[in-house]
């Protein structure tokens, strides 16, 4: 079979010595900027790029391809430990995970993590060797029309997510809305928002920002104010009963992490798309499609390995549209892409043909590195378990002093720090009187692709909106949003019979 | 609490009508323009519009008393979360005031210090060696790593030597 | 008040100095080294086309050991580059930043007044390149020609969508000047990068685009897509069946500028060091080798003729957006 020659020789020259080694050095390197608050694969990624220059394409394109592979493992244990995703992809995982933590289960929360991403890789990664080209062209179908209908369909997904509390969890999802169009609007050129005509506001509230303020400050305060400063996570020694109890755990969510991984390839396919809403709308399908979704948010495994198996499968999936198309499906693959550019690759439907050594090099890296980083990750557990034993007043001033940092380093301006410690502020007392936060982070990831799309199909379709619903593909995403819209009404109305409600 | 939920309510209610009012300033538009879709204002103005009738509906809930701060008689903040909050708020606040003049590792080392020393009554040996380990650690990282240079204010000059040993 | 006194005389004396360091640039560029690590600002966001230019620049520097300190890429792509604009001017008098420009440098400030950032206040240091515009179709379509194209376009009116980067960006100035020269109306759908338009047309989810060649040259390859006509002076070397505009008759010339400049408000010698070292960053194979891959027009340009090129671009830019009711 001519695709197996192809992955063998592929094979062979990621197993080269040096390849390996920069597979295993990168993996190392993306796993700790992952972890870092602000940084993330980008960060990794980009300062890199130049080092790759001084060795053989295939060589820089493994490496960097294992920092981006690393820091998506990576993003993981921040959420987990200290409860402020590190990028946006790693919002959901927060949900989840941090409660784990707090329950002093952190150690399974990243076994768990780690598990869900190496199955989400691998899926994606034979998806991705086998179906390449029809992807492509598939990936290709989808205009601004698909793109908010998909929007849409991720939006839905927040119905299962909110609190109880309804007018409060849609007042967060609108402001979110409304935070993220702050700045120049693409579509007109124009300023917008830009309050008490502050040069800060022209480039906009990145997520980044809004999330450490709420995430690192907000909830810290929380955190203090709960604990009386005396926070006790009981957290055993990493050993290795434990770690086999965790996979064992594991078990009830094989079906999770491989629907998720499916959903998050998919996703990740698309251009525009990217792990952000995949990770999202795994967690959010798992949660409603589970037989007991009260469980989810308060530690349950499941609600971690399905947007730790999504995201991975996403990034994977999302260097499809980079080789095949020249599309980035997210500012790190556009990293990549100049990177090959640089070195002389030109991506395109050519490129599996004219190149075949490095993709298929590639490849059988992905392949590799996706081992190599789930072992480096169990083995830093207890690294990791230490850390979160520290005496809570020395560990609360080191959070804060990263938030600073890490919120700093992006876009390199102290607006960006004061933004935080506003956001923070606000945050805690958001936080204190029951207002959900997670639905306001991922309404300011997502709200500019859903608001870009619409106009950009407006525009294209001269206003008439019902394209949408008429265009087979966006159609039917459409569809299953309404569905997904509705489910939990019907849910509820359906049992509304059995049990008497809450408020009496 | 009761009042905290009340006036945050209010505040939210203000804050979406200045939104509203950001959002329709010329040459926003928050209309639907003919063969174009909605203007550039419509999604900020109409969705704050979402908000200001979501703050309405929340005071409502509180005043009626559904929602269980409504009815809270607990204080919103006690004296112990009141000290916690406004000391962790203002050292991070006069942490970022002094990096503006005496750049950012400076900053880091004094709010470590009178955090976890003089606020968190954490041993001063501890407090010393962490202090200066972190930031130490955060050079190496951030500048001599991944080559992002944090503010340095007025202690610029200490650190050109420092560049030459480890940035390049 | 002092300060902006301070910048105007040290750029008249900087330009009258480039002029004369094109000639002995190392004699002058001894005079000055940067101690610390330089910022290299980037009017756009990590990935995008000037972005990959930057970085591209700042691997050539640290290969060829042109410096003695690292340069850092810091992008400020916020705000169509207001950031990085703005950035710039805070900046005046810092002898380590350094700034990577496109033609958002002159449009942005035009449009945005609010940031209070006037170009001629910058240090000019060298264009490096100018990138070329193509008029493309997709390949499926039988339009073969720039005739061909005006009668179908006029046939459809504004049925027919035109894909480019955001309004009063330049894709959309060109697509303006396409309008006028032909007398055409279209539907101008913006989005929010090159090779994000580029993917459109191949879906055919616009019907054509300007991309720069380096953003269409893999689908054009593959046969995806197909090029029409250039916006160039010449006819490409790159694409050597492609006619201009200028010989179809219609003076529809455009490019995307690369260069670099520096903050207002320099000495001399620190202009005359980093044009320098930009000169050598000229000269270097790399460089070579990268402007005859991606089509571009490579032609130096520093010191004085930079300026006078600055200031004529950018009242071209003023009229063109004037044109488009974009300013008044």
């Amino acid at each position: 079979m001519e695709l197996l020659s192809h992955l063998m020789d592929g094979f062979a020259i990621a197993f080269q010595p040096f390849n390996l080694g920069m597979m295993a050095l990168g993996c190392l390197l993306g796993l700790f900027i992952g972890a870092m608050p602000g940084l993330g694969s980008v960060n990794g990624v980009a300062i890199l790029l130049p080092i790759t220059f001084f060795v053989p394409p295939t060589a820089a394109i493994i490496f960097l391809a294992a920092i981006y592979y690393g820091s998506m493992y990576g993003g993981a244990i921040s959420s987990i430990m200290l409860g402020i995703p590190g990028a946006s992809t790693a919002v959901a995982t927060t949900f989840d995970g941090r409660p784990m933590a707090l329950q002093g289960k952190a150690d399974y929360a990243l076994v768990a993590a780690a598990v869900a991403s190496f199955v989400g890789g691998t899926i994606s990664i034979i998806l991705f060797t086998l179906f390449a080209p029809p992807l492509a062209d598939f990936a290709l179908r989808f205009g601004p029309q698909e793109t908010f209908a998909l929007m849409v369909l991720a939006f839905a997904t927040f119905v299962g997510l909110g609190g109880d509390d309804i007018p409060k969890t849609i007042f967060m999802i609108l402001l979110g809305l409304v935070l993220s169009t702050v700045g120049l609007d693409v579509i007109s050129g124009r300023p917008r928002l830009v309050f008490f005509d502050l040069q800060g506001f022209y480039k906009g509230i990145s997520f980044i920002v809004l999330a450490i303020g709420i995430y690192g400050i907000g909830e810290m305060l929380w955190t203090l104010e709960t604990s009386r400063g005396k926070v006790e996570i009981a957290n055993h020694r990493f050993t290795y009963k434990r770690l086999m109890s965790a996979l064992g755990d594991l078990k009830r969510a094989w079906g999770t992490m491989t629907f998720s991984s499916l959903l998050g390839y998919f996703v990740g396919v698309l251009p525009a798309a990217g792990a952000t809403p995949a990770a999202l709308m795994a967690y959010g399908l798992t949660k409603s499609f589970a037989r007991d979704p009260e469980k989810f948010g308060k530690g349950d495994i499941r609600g971690v390995a399905a947007p730790e198996a999504a995201n991975n499968a996403a990034s994977t999936g999302s260097m499809l549209p980079m080789m095949t198309l020249g599309i980035p499906g997210s500012p790190t693959t556009a990293i990549l892409l100049g990177g090959m550019v640089i070195w002389g690759l030109t991506p395109g439907p050519l490129l599996f043909i004219e190149q075949a050594d490095f993709v298929w090099g590639l490849t059988a890296s992905l392949y590799a590195a996706n081992f190599v980083t789930v072992i480096l990750n169990i083995a830093l557990i207890p690294v990791f378990v230490w850390v979160l034993r520290m005496p809570f007043m020395i560990l609360a001033p080191l959070i804060f002093v990263l938030c600073f940092v890490g919120g700093y380093a992006p876009d390199t301006r102290m607006f960006d720090p004061w933004l935080i410690l506003l956001f923070g502020f606000v945050g805690y007392v958001m936080r204190k009187l029951d207002y959900p936060l997670a639905p306001l982070v991922l309404a300011i990831v997502l709200g500019p692709l859903a608001e870009n799309s619409f106009r950009q199909t407006m525009i294209a379709d001269l206003g008439d909106w019902t394209v949408f619903f008429t265009r087979p593909l966006s159609g039917i995403i459409m569809g299953l949003a309404i569905l997904l819209f509705i489910a939990p009404f019907l849910k509820r109305f359906l049992s509304r019979g059995k049990t008497s409600t809450l408020e009496t | 609490m009761r009042r905290a939920e009340l006036t945050f309510a209010v505040i939210l209610g203000a804050f979406s009508i200045y939104l509203m009012y950001m959002a329709q300033i010329p040459p926003l538009q928050i209309g639907w323009v003919p063969k174009k879709g909605p203007g550039s204002g419509a999604a900020p103005f109409w969705l704050s519009l979402g908000m200001l009738i979501c703050a309405v509906w929340i005071f409502w809930r509180g005043w009626r008393g559904i929602t269980p701060q409504g009815r809270s008689t607990e204080p919103f903040m006690d004296t112990y979360t009141f000290k916690v909050v406004s000391v962790t708020v203002g050292s991070i606040f006069a942490m970022l005031l002094a990096t503006h003049f005496v750049g950012a590792y400076v900053a880091m080392l004094a709010f470590l210090m009178f955090y976890m020393g003089v606020f968190g009554k954490v041993p001063w040996p501890t407090t010393i060696w962490v202090s200066f380990a972190i930031p130490t650690g955060i050079f190496f990282l951030f500048e001599s790593g991944m080559k992002i240079l944090l503010p340095k204010g007025i202690t610029e000059p200490l650190f050109i030597p420092l560049y030459k040993m480890f940035v390049y | 008040m002092g300060l902006k006194r301070r910048g105007a005389l040290g750029l008249g004396a900087v330009g009258a100095l480039a002029i004369v360091a094109t000639g002995t640039t190392s004699a002058i560029a001894e005079g000055w080294k940067p101690v610390k690590p330089v910022e290299f600002v980037v009017m756009a966001g990590q990935g995008g086309g000037a972005d990959k230019l930057a970085r591209f620049i700042q691997s050539i520097i640290e290969k060829n050991k042109f410096a003695e300190v690292p340069f850092i890429p810091v992008n400020k792509g916020g705000g169509s580059g207001a950031d990085a604009l703005r950035t710039l001017k805070d900046n005046a008098g810092n002898d380590h930043m350094i700034m990577a420009t496109l033609n958002s440098y002159y449009t942005t400030p035009l449009r945005n007044p609010g940031i209070g950032v006037n170009i001629e206040e910058f240090t000019p240091i060298i264009r490096l390149a100018e990138d070329a515009f193509i008029l493309w179709v997709n390949s499926e379509t039988d339009i073969k020609s720039v005739d061909d194209y005006a009668k179908v376009v006029k046939e459809k009116g504004t049925g027919w969508k035109m894909g480019g980067t955001g309004s009063g960006q330049e894709d959309s100035l060109v697509t303006t000047m396409l309008e006028k020269a032909y007398g055409l109306k279209m539907t101008y759908v913006p989005f929010k990068g090159g090779g994000t338009v580029a993917a459109n047309l191949v879906g055919n989810h616009v019907n054509s685009t300007v991309n720069n060649p380096s953003e269409a040259i893999g689908f054009q390859q593959a046969g995806k897509v197909r090029p029409l006509a250039a916006l160039t002076a010449e006819r490409l070397p790159l694409f050597p069946d492609v006619p201009t505009f200028k010989e179809l008759g219609k003076d529809l010339v455009y490019r995307m500028q690369r260069s670099v400049v520096a903050p207002g408000g320099l000495k001399p010698e620190v202009a005359a060091y980093y044009t320098a070292l930009f000169e050598k960053v000229f000269k270097s194979e790399e460089w070579q080798g990268y402007c005859k891959k991606n089509a571009l027009q490579c032609t130096p340009l520093t010191g004085e003729p930079l300026k006078a090129y600055f200031a004529a671009e950018k009242k071209a830019h003023e009229a063109l957006l004037k044109e488009m009711g974009e300013i008044k």
